[in-house]
Order: C-alpha cells, then sequence, then structure tokens
C-alpha cells in the first residue's frame, strides 16, 4: 500500500513503538504462529529435503519461464479459459475493468490476492464506479477500517478482536461491544452470504498454476474462493507469473510447505483446483508482470521470485514483530517485502533493506530457501551506489572508511573519543543521540587492547 | 601452530577483557598466539549500511596484517562472519581467499581445532547465553531453532565443562537482540526494544550474567541492563572459560 504519511520504516516504527503493550501483544501473537510452523515443521523429519526440492523447482522454473507460460497458456485455453497478459499494474486493472464493464457489472467479490493489493486494484476500481467486497475474513475487517492488510496470510493481525467488534458493529450492525470471534465470524458469514449470492463477477489470486495441465489451485481456510468462483458467472484470476510450476505432481511439495510454514496447519482446509469453465461461465487469467522481468534480470534478486507467499518470514522477524505490517509502507511487508519492494521503486523503498538486522531467521523458515537477508545486504549497497542513502551518513561512512584504513589514525582516534561511537549515531539528522535514548553508553576502559598488548611486550622484554 | 589473534575494534576499544581473556585462554591450551598489531577493522560497519565499496582500505590491511598464518582467531562471531563472506581484494583475492577459510570463531576453534574437551575455569553463577546471529545462523556455531536438525552449540558445550555455573533456560533460543550495527541507531525504537525483550527473558530465568560469543550483542544488551540500574552483568564467553574462582 503507499506511503500516505510520507514515513519511513525507522519513523513508523518509533510510532508503532509509543504504545508499548500493544507491541508486546503484535510480537507475542506473530511468535505464537512462529512456534506453531515449528511444531509442524519438526513433525516432518523430511522438512528440509522439501524446502531444498520446493528451492529446485521453482530455480527451474524461474529459468524456463518462457516454456512455462506459454505452456500454461496452451493448455489453459484448451481448457476454455481466457489468458490475458498484463505487462503492469494499471493494465492488470484495466483487463479487469473492461471484464466486468462489457458485462456491466458493477459489484464484485473477491478473494484473497496480493497481487491486487500490489496492483491498488480495489481503489482503482472504486474509482470507476465498481463496488468491491473482500470475501477473506481478514481481508473484509480491514477493508471496513479503510486499511491495507498488514500482513500477506494474516492481514489484520494487528487488530485486536475488540477493535473488530466495534467496526462490526459500525458497519455489519452486530452488537455494541461485542467481541466473541465466535460471534463476530457468524455476523461476517451472513453478510458475505448475501454478497456471494449477488454477485456476478469474483476475482481470486492463484496460489499455483500448472504448466502441464492449464489448471491453477487456490489456498483458502475459509472455501471464499470457491464461494465466489463457483457463484459467479465470470470468475477471473490475478496471477504473478512467477505463480507458475511444471507439473501436477510438484503441487505435493508446495502444498506441504505452504501451509506449516504459513500458520502451522498440515495443509489448508480448502485447496482448489479451477480447470475448465462451467457450462455458460466463464473463466479469465490475468497473467501480470509488474516488475518481475526486471527482478528476474537482477541476479542477486531473482530468487525472490520463489516465494509462495507464506508469511513465515514476517511472523519469524523480531523486526516485523516489532513493528507492525504497516510500518513497512508496501503492499508486501516484511523481510520478503523489503527484497520485492525497491524492485518496484528503490527511491520510495530505499529504507525497506535496512529494517533489519540481518539476523537471519527468515532465510531459516523460508520454505522455498530464498536468501532473504542476504538479498537485504545485497540491497543495501545498490542503494547507496545508485545515490538513495542520506548525504550525512555517506560523509560518516567516509570518515569512518577513511579512518579504519589507517592504524596510526584508528589509535589516535581510539584514544580521543573510542572510535566506534563518534561515528555511530549518523543518518539521523538530529543532534539527539538515538543510542541513549534507551540505552546507557559503554564504559570507556582506561586502555585499548592495543596498548594492554604493547605494554605487556615490553614488559617481556 | 601459527595462530593469529583478530581483535575487533569495538572489542579494542571497549572491552580489552574480553581480548585479554581469549589471549591468555589460549595460551594456557598451549597456543602460541600472535597479535598483528597493525591491525583495526574488519570493515562491517560501512559494508552492512551498505557501503560494502568503502571496505577496501580496511580489507586491504586486514590482509597485509593476517597473511601467512594458519589461524585466525577471533572472540566475536560477527566480525569472523564478515572476514568469512565479505573479504575481498582486486589487488590480492587469493590472499583474501586464503583468510576466508582460515578464520574462525573462538568458540568454534576451541571445539572444532583444538578439540577441547575439559578446562580448568569455576564460575559458579547462573549464566544466560545469548546467541548471537551471525554466530548461529552465519557461522553456524549453534543449531537453529528454525531448522529441523540435531541440537548442538558450540558455547554451550565448553560453559558446561565451567564448574559450578548453571546455564539458564530460555523461552526465545534463539531472537535476535536487536544491535544490528547501524541498526542499532538507525532503527532506535525497534532496536531497543527487542534489546529490552532479550534481556527480560534471561532476567525472568535468574540469570545473574548474560553470556556470548559475540561482544556486539552484549554491548547492545549492557547499555539496556545499566539503564534499568540491573544488578545482571554481561561477560564474554571467554572471560567465563578463562576465569577460575574459588567463591
Amino acid at each position: 500500500m503507499s506511503n500516505v504519511t510520507g514515513k519511513s520504516h525507522p519513523e513508523l516504527a518509533a510510532d508503532f513503538n509509543k504504545d508499548e503493550p500493544r507491541v508486546d501483544w503484535h510480537d507475542e501473537t506473530l511468535w505464537w504462529v512462529r512456534a506453531k510452523r515449528d511444531i509442524a515443521a519438526h513433525k516432518l523429519p523430511e522438512w528440509e529435503l522439501l524446502r531444498e526440492t520446493a528451492s529446485q523447482i521453482k530455480h527451474n522454473v524461474l529459468s524456463n519461464l518462457y516454456t512455462y507460460l506459454q505452456q500454461f497458456e496452451a493448455n489453459a485455453q484448451k481448457n476454455g479459459v481466457v489468458v490475458h497478459w498484463a505487462a503492469d499494474a494499471a493494465e492488470h486493472n484495466q483487463i479487469v475493468h473492461k471484464l466486468l464493464s462489457d458485462k456491466g457489472i458493477n459489484r464484485m467479490v473477491k478473494s484473497k490476492s496480493m497481487l491486487t493489493e500490489e496492483c491498488h486494484l480495489n481503489e482503482y476500481l472504486k474509482e470507476h464506479g465498481i463496488d468491491v467486497i473482500d470475501s477473506d475474513l481478514g481481508e473484509r475487517i480491514v477493508q471496513l477500517a479503510g486499511e491495507p492488510p498488514s500482513h500477506i496470510v494474516l492481514p489484520c493481525i494487528h487488530k485486536k478482536k475488540e477493535e473488530i467488534g466495534d467496526i462490526f458493529h459500525e458497519h455489519l450492525g452486530s452488537a455494541k461491544g461485542e467481541s466473541d470471534p465466535k460471534i463476530l465470524t457468524e455476523t461476517a458469514r451472513q453478510h458475505l452470504r448475501e454478497v456471494f449470492l449477488t454477485r456476478r463477477a469474483a476475482l481470486t489470486g492463484v496460489n499455483f498454476a500448472v504448466a502441464e495441465t492449464g489448471e491453477f489451485v487456490i489456498c483458502t481456510n475459509e472455501g471464499n474462493a470457491d464461494m465466489g468462483a463457483h457463484l459467479a458467472e465470470i470468475h477471473i484470476a490475478s496471477m504473478g507469473f512467477e505463480k507458475i510450476i511444471p507439473e501436477r505432481k510438484h503441487l505435493g511439495v508446495f502444498l506441504r510447505l505452504l501451509t506449516r510454514s504459513a500458520t502451522g496447519q498440515p495443509i489448508t482446509t480448502y485447496s482448489s483446483h479451477f480447470k475448465k469453465p462451467q457450462e455458460g461461465r466463464e473463466i479469465h487469467i490475468v497473467i501480470v508482470d509488474n516488475g518481475r522481468s526486471i527482478q528476474l534480470g537482477r541476479e542477486d534478486f531473482r530468487n525472490s521470485l520463489k516465494c509462495i507467499r507464506c508469511g513465515a518470514c514476517m511472523n519469524t522477524c523480531p523486526v516485523y514483530r516489532k513493528s507492525g505490517g504497516h510500518s513497512y509502507h508496501t503492499a508486501i511487508a516484511g523481510p520478503i517485502g523489503s527484497i520485492l519492494a525497491p524492485n518496484l521503486d528503490m527511491k520510495k523503498y530505499a529504507d525497506l533493506p535496512f529494517a533489519s538486522t540481518l539476523c537471519g531467521s527468515c532465510s531459516n523458515v523460508c520454505p522455498v530457501k530464498i536468501n532473504i537477508h542476504e538479498q537485504l545486504y545485497a540491497w543495501r549497497q545498490v542503494i547507496v551506489k545508485e545515490g538513495y542513502s542520506p548525504a550525512s551518513k555517506t560523509a560518516a561512512m567516509k570518515a569512518m572508511a577513511f579512518t579504519l584504513s589507517s592504524p596510526v589514525l584508528y589509535r589516535s582516534a581510539g584514544k580521543m573519543g573510542r572510535v566506534v561511537f563518534k561515528y555511530a549515531p549518523f543518518a539521523v539528522n538530529n543532534k539527539l543521540n538515538p543510542w541513549y535514548k534507551h540505552r546507557e553508553m559503554p564504559k570507556a576502559p582506561e586502555q585499548s587492547f592495543g596498548e594492554w598488548y604493547s605494554k605487556r611486550k615490553e614488559g617481556q622484554n | 601452530m601459527k595462530v593469529a589473534l583478530f581483535v575487533p575494534c569495538y572489542v579494542d576499544q571497549f572491552y580489552p577483557k574480553a581480548a585479554i581473556a581469549t589471549l591468555e585462554l589460549l595460551e594456557k591450551l598451549g597456543v602460541e598466539v600472535h597479535y598483528p598489531k597493525n591491525q583495526t577493522c574488519c570493515g562491517q560497519p560501512m559494508a552492512n549500511s551498505g557501503y560494502e565499496h568503502l571496505t577496501t582500505g580496511c580489507n586491504n590491511l586486514f590482509i597485509d596484517n593476517f597473511i601467512g598464518y594458519d589461524y585466525i582467531v577471533c572472540p566475536s562471531g560477527s566480525c569472523t562472519l564478515h572476514i568469512k563472506e565479505h573479504l575481498h581484494s582486486p589487488e590480492q583475492e587469493e590472499k583474501a581467499v586464503d583468510i576466508r577459510k582460515r578464520v574462525y570463531e573462538l568458540t568454534e576453534f576451541l571445539v572444532d581445532v583444538l578439540k577441547v574437551d575439559n578446562l580448568k575455569a569455576r564460575f559458579p553463577y547462573k549464566v544466560g547465553l545469548h546467541n548471537s546471529c551471525h554466530g548461529l545462523r552465519g557461522l553456524r556455531i549453534s543449531q537453529m531453532s528454525e531448522l529441523v536438525a540435531p541440537a548442538f552449540s558450540k558455547p554451550a558445550q565448553l560453559l558446561d565443562m565451567v564448574e559450578g555455573l548453571e546455564l539458564v533456560p530460555l523461552s526465545r533460543n534463539d531472537d535476535c537482540c536487536g544491535f544490528g550495527g547501524t541498526f542499532c541507531v538507525v532503527e532506535e525504537a525497534v532496536s531497543s526494544k527487542m534489546g529490552i525483550d532479550r534481556v527480560d527473558d534471561h532476567i525472568e530465568h535468574g540469570a545473574q550474567y548474560i553470556t556470548s560469543a559475540d561482544l556486539s550483542c552484549l554491548m547492545h544488551l549492557e547499555g539496556i541492563l545499566r539503564r534499568q540500574k540491573s544488578d545482571v552483568k554481561v561477560i564474554h564467553v571467554a572471560e567465563i572459560l578463562n576465569h577460575y574462582s574459588n567463591e
């Protein structure tokens, strides 16, 4: 989602951290999901082999995309599916809009699709007079709240049940103060039932598209994608072009990894296959590039296109857990978002690769073994080289590099100001020392190790 | 065996005791240790900030100081990892490659190379072991909670040899402390919160000391402990392994 505030990750994260109990709650909620993932993963002795297999399958896909996409298109067309190609977000939105307007449809139900978030489809359609209702419960909650999702799998993980109760009271007429999840879910269910029965068009995402058969698979826990797609006369599926897998037999690898990584479940409640339209109905698939071919051409970042959108990297990321999804000011938050976003707009998202301690936990949980933390490091180098880092930081870094390249300068700077902290508080354009806000400075010892060692040597001689 | 001691800049400047303990410990174990005196920094502060291209001077200096040794031992997982992964030199890449293969973090050197199986050390306290991310996931000195594989920990294996020492369990065994180099100032809010939560985990489990194979994490945690006026202290693992107390 666009950064409406104009604030960077550190600023948005600092805002989020003003309410410490809320940070604790957010952190613990996501850690709980991470712990569930660990239990699910550790139940499979072959887990690491599965990850490696998935990674290699995706490697094959990325190396032969053109072939697989063409194969998929041909097979989908044979099945009676209409295939569209969109170079960017704007074209994707136009295609969807035209499909609807050609049929005189002005209301659509949509299941979860991070691609449509990336393309800002809802806003676009709203501007063109088309009403969209998100049918995933979490998506519906943030939609009613007028917010973007804060997590790709758990879109409203930042909201407490009491807050959801207030939203439902305001928009769906539930009782004031009602916060029982069962009752709130039932309220949403009744409301969505009416939506499903009356919408002529349904849009879904695509989790996996099988080149061999021309079918595609959508994974949901609520069955809402099926409800929408089965009842509507036109089903539009939006798909990033990296969602392709070669053969149907590969699905088993990904379906076993996806939900275990996402929520700790063995498999999603619904893994629905779509192949042919029902008689008298239509299936359209929009295959979207939107920067993906550029990323494919960036060797250091190509692996990011292996992502199957499980969200495990977010749940495990200590920075995400303690800064909240919205602090990333992009549709896909967290570690994976931080390596995808700079590809779309390097200037706007120059802060994101720095929103990490490079702890590496993201790479370890990734079910397709994307080297996320290494890519964050690599993006930092690119962003600085392209000139998107503050001039003050560059000046400090040059001074530091100069000092540390010379033993003489290093030793004298050390004596003067204990070298590291002399240069540490850069990149912040104010005179306050950010270290000192919550931490004491290290106590400077009488002498450095180097000084101690020289004296010891003298003593020995 | 020709062993060089690599003392990272911040250890040299702020925590000389840890470097002294490292030196003494290695000497006690019969290793002849050389300290190349013109060493400064591994270059990580620049590289992790996106300025890897400014590290040529540091890299060449590092190569000049450390070429020709059988092993280079360092009491910091983070700096060791940086050298292992990022030491390059356009003019002398062969030497850089050689050094990258020879650099060891202290606990992995003790366990993997010296194969230490007993220590004359006593430290009768409850100790929390903080797994630094670069040591853990970068150098793999311990098993990581995310991976499905048998558990092990080189620092814990050594600490278990210390008389009187009790390692306390933690709720989150390998969550990051939030130091992250320049992250600690650029992302002050999140960094501090991460540090506070790590410290709480150790305190809740009764730790009197927090130890680690990485002083950068400990420097961060110490800053928080001292701000909280806590009695809990930080101590580098080398200082424990080199410690003998009759208390």
